[in-house]
């Protein structure tokens, strides 16, 4: 066992557990914060990511122990206040169908347009190739991207 | 007419389905009846203004919380706004919950509708007698009755006390379709803020106190068993508090952590006896559909007598694999068991099947088991199956405490049950002008429906009438089938048998119009030329409807125009679930390997509920069936399933899809299915652009192996 801090979302949690157990586990179960989800705990689809100093990773391959002491945001606490303007695209463009993936989904295109404000189609496929959807909705992520992007107050 | 007292109603509509209260919904301590209005199970109005419309079935990402509510506000004459939703669970209330076969428009439609109709016929009928003046002066808008002689207007919450005690209409009327205000509408779904926000709820979410995870190790062998188990290093795993045999082929690991389960599950030595199937491999499979082409076939269909017709013979095979759903939430269910009772929360598309399955599994009678649905990541199927459940039930019984059991990726590949392999076989007889004066297609396949016990009627899949009608009126033609049998665990998956017999035919109707030097969308025309009717068990196909998607699909597609150099089409048309679709697909080589640009998707299913959600439906249908097409491929070695994540299964990612154009026809017919119809067309479309490509025929799928 290991007795970590945690910073995420802004706030410092210490926990205490294997310091080889996944982020993912760690904030689901003993954090409960369920936003992000497992799919597949191989890196494989996304489901899972969640930004570290930004960037996204896959919190289902990511030990707790290498994030200790990171600024980690969840789908909880990308946006302080009211819908993230991907989120509000999201809705906008009625994206979500079973919606499991799209927490993982908004955050990848998070981190694309936190980089990359006006992003090319390329550009787009490129940051997203990593998450499934088994709905296929991916084209109008596309278009939820592209209208967020637009919409330039994406951060 | 002859409206029953409420009470009456009760008693009447139990056997029917349809109630007075809505079971647990009632909320906890509410007093008197009257503070609620509630004609039947759907709906229940307060006085506060608050409509809930209760859903009966199962959210799967196909929208039916937002769909099937529209229909009851539409006949209710609701404000939408106003709306809000309860999921029903496992009830006695609302006859079969399945949720499946693109049904749940088809088997709701009359019910929601008439139970939005009645209670705005009480509505109107309380507020006449509130105001002493005659029902025909009054009229319900918005959530409020007028009478407009008077100006005078009620809000539907001020009704309340007094529709509730009115007698019930037994017959009431509909509204019609050109006065829809709500139906056929774009309104956004009610579920998108809580999914994108990450607050929804999905079975794998769903916390109790105290509550711990279990993951299963099981038989990696089809039909095995365990044999013994070591547990020592699994306990020294931190968290994990049990280990212990559950079943004939799983032994559970019980830990405070999904990760400490995982782990005690890594540290588990479990001796499996193999069992039968130690030996079964793919290819035995394969030779046991051939086997099965032999022996004599069940009649579906029949026109004429395509023996005794004359022509030059054409005939060709088509083999479909194993396929996995894989949807994107592994499979869980949460359950607490107590003595006399249990509860679990589950992501299912059977509510009823697991409170039956999981009362005998644990010893109590189903009125001891409480099912609630959650939301789920996907169902595609899968969740037809009461696996899960039961095995929560078990592993809750056996630790005497809530439980959640979680499936991995590799749980949710490798003990998954596939939509069965399949083979076909057509022949037709041809005119001197390339066109079919016969043709018979023989569907050999294990069913689903026969592996797990349950009728075959006739020798016929049950779902085969749903699945594999005619799409043309041949003369002489004949649907057969010819049931074999596999241990491979078999399931519903994602338009089931739909899927293979719109490969084979719709692929066999490509190679007859090229062998006859016309063109592929011209030659099916002119096969749907004539008006016809056509009976297929209970279903009327109509050649019409047909010629309609595909007349549409072929001109939004441009196919009398020119593609630019390198690119090619492909269409196809079939029709399941008693809707209609044709799909053009166009694509490019490259590599040898096709690229899907784009895809023009025709649908005619009635009227349509929800623009958006049937867009999605239809998008999410042809994703889901270009990856089937291209890769998916379940294979079985020395009786195990060789897959088992994204890797070795690949669905589609963003870089493979195209954009797909939809359109519906415009109708008022009758709702048809829109879950599953898309899917099928896609893969005899995609592969008849190829060989519009390359000149080479592909008769297996996946098309990648």
């Amino acid at each position: 066992m290991a007795d970590l801090t945690l910073r995420i979302n802004g706030s410092e949690n210490n926990v205490s557990v294997p310091p080889e157990t996944p982020l993912l586990w760690v904030l689901r179960d003993t954090l409960g914060l369920t936003g992000t989800k497992f799919g597949c705990g191989a890196g494989l689809c996304g489901a899972c990511t969640v930004h570290v100093e930004g960037n996204p990773i896959r919190s289902c391959s990511t030990p707790v122990s290498q994030v200790s002491g990171k600024n980690i945001t969840t789908i909880e606490g990308l946006s302080a206040n009211g819908l993230h303007v991907l989120q509000a695209a999201w809705i906008a463009e009625e994206v979500p169908q079973c919606g499991y993936c799209q927490t993982g989904q908004i955050m990848s295109a998070a981190a694309l347009l936190a980089k990359t404000p006006n992003p090319s189609d390329d550009q787009i496929t490129q940051a997203m190739n990593g998450n499934l959807c088994r709905c296929g909705t991916y084209e109008r992520i596309r278009k939820a991207i592209h209208r967020a992007s637009a919409s330039g107050s994406a951060r | 007419m002859s409206p029953l007292t409420r009470r009456g109603f009760v008693t009447a509509g139990a056997a029917a389905g349809a109630g007075l209260v809505i079971g647990f919904y009632l909320p906890h301590g509410s007093g008197s009846e009257k503070e609620i209005f509630s004609p039947n199970a759907y709906l229940r109005i307060t006085p506060d203004n608050k409509i809930t419309i209760v859903v009966a079935r199962s959210e799967m990402g196909q929208g039916v919380r937002t769909a099937l509510p529209m229909i009851l506000a539409e006949e209710l004459e609701a404000d939408w706004k106003q709306i809000e939703i309860e999921q029903a669970g496992a009830s006695t209330l609302f006859g079969d919950q399945t949720t499946g076969g693109s049904a749940s428009i088809r088997t709701t439609w009359d019910p929601m509708r008439k139970a939005g109709a009645v209670a705005r016929e009480m509505l109107i009928s309380a507020a006449a007698l509130t105001w002493n003046v005659p029902r025909s002066g009054c009229t319900a808008e918005n959530s409020h009755i007028k009478h407009a002689a008077t100006n005078r207007s009620l809000a539907y919450g001020d009704l309340v006390a007094k529709a509730s005690t009115l007698p019930i209409p037994t017959d009431v009327t509909l509204k019609q379709s050109k006065d829809y205000k709500i139906v056929g509408q774009r309104l956004p779904r009610v579920d998108s803020p809580s999914k994108v926000k990450g607050e929804a709820t999905f079975g794998i979410d769903f916390r109790l106190p105290g509550m711990k995870y279990a993951v299963l190790s099981r038989c990696p062998t089809i039909g095995g068993k365990v044999s013994s188990f070591d547990d020592k290093d699994s306990r020294k795993i931190s968290g994990v508090n049990y280990v212990g045999k559950i079943s004939d082929s799983a032994v559970a690991v019980v830990a405070d952590s999904v990760w400490g389960a995982m782990e005690g599950r890594r540290m588990l030595n479990v001796t499996w006896d193999d069992g039968p199937n130690k030996d079964l491999n793919t290819a035995a499979v394969m030779t046991s559909l051939k086997q099965g082409a032999t022996k004599k076939p069940a009649s579906m269909y029949l026109a004429g007598n395509p023996a005794n017709a004359s022509g030059k013979t054409v005939s060709a095979e088509y083999t479909l694999p194993f396929m996995a759903h894989a949807p994107m939430e592994p499979g869980n269910c949460t359950a607490q068991y107590q003595a006399s009772k249990c509860e679990l929360w589950a992501p299912t598309q059977v509510p009823q099947d697991c409170r039956d399955s999981v009362a005998p599994a644990i010893g109590l009678d189903p009125d001891q088991v409480k099912v609630n649905v959650t939301l789920m990541g996907g169902g595609f199927g899968r969740r037809l199956e009461h696996d899960y459940a039961v095995e929560a039930a078990l592993v809750s019984k056996a630790i005497s405490g809530p439980v959640k059991v979680i499936w991995t990726r590799e749980d949710d590949m490798r003990f998954s049950t596939y939509r069965p392999a399949s083979l076909h076989q057509i022949s037709a007889k041809v005119d001197g002008s390339g066109f079919p004066v016969a043709l018979t297609h023989r569907i050999i396949s294990p069913s689903i429906s026969g592996q797990k016990g349950q009728p075959v009627p006739n020798g016929v899949d049950p779902d085969l009438p749903d699945e594999a009608g005619p799409v043309y009126g041949f003369p002489n033609y004949s649907i057969e089938y010819v049931m074999t049998e596999t241990p491979v665990p078999l399931g519903w998956m994602r338009s089931v048998y739909a899927l293979q017999a719109a490969f084979a035919l719709e692929s066999f109707i490509d190679e007859l119009a090229i062998a006859a030097g016309k063109d592929p969308f011209q030659y099916r025309l002119h096969l749907l030329a004539k008006d016809q009717d056509l009976q297929y068990f209970t279903t009327t196909w109509h050649t019409a409807r047909m010629r309609g998607v595909l007349q549409l699909a072929a001109e939004k597609a441009g196919w009398d125009k020119p593609l630019p150099a390198g690119r090619y089409r492909g269409i196809a048309c079939f029709g399941c679930f008693a809707s209609y679709m044709a799909e053009v697909v166009e694509i490019t080589m490259e590599n040898d390997q096709p690229r899907v640009h784009r895809v023009v998707a025709v649908v005619d299913c009635g009227q349509v509920i929800n623009p958006s959600i049937l867009e999605q439906q239809i998008q999410g249908g042809i994703v889901y069936g270009l990856a089937n097409a291209l890769r998916a491929k379940i294979t079985i070695e020395k009786g195990r399933v060789v897959q088992g994540n994204f890797d070795d299964y690949a669905p589609l990612r963003m870089e493979e899809t195209p954009t797909v154009e939809v359109y519906a026809v415009p109708s008022s017919e009758v709702p048809t299915g829109i879950g599953e119809p898309s899917v099928p067309p896609i893969a005899p479309a995609l592969c008849n652009a190829i060989f519009a490509a390359t000149k080479k025929r592909i008769r297996v799928l996946p098309i990648i192996s």
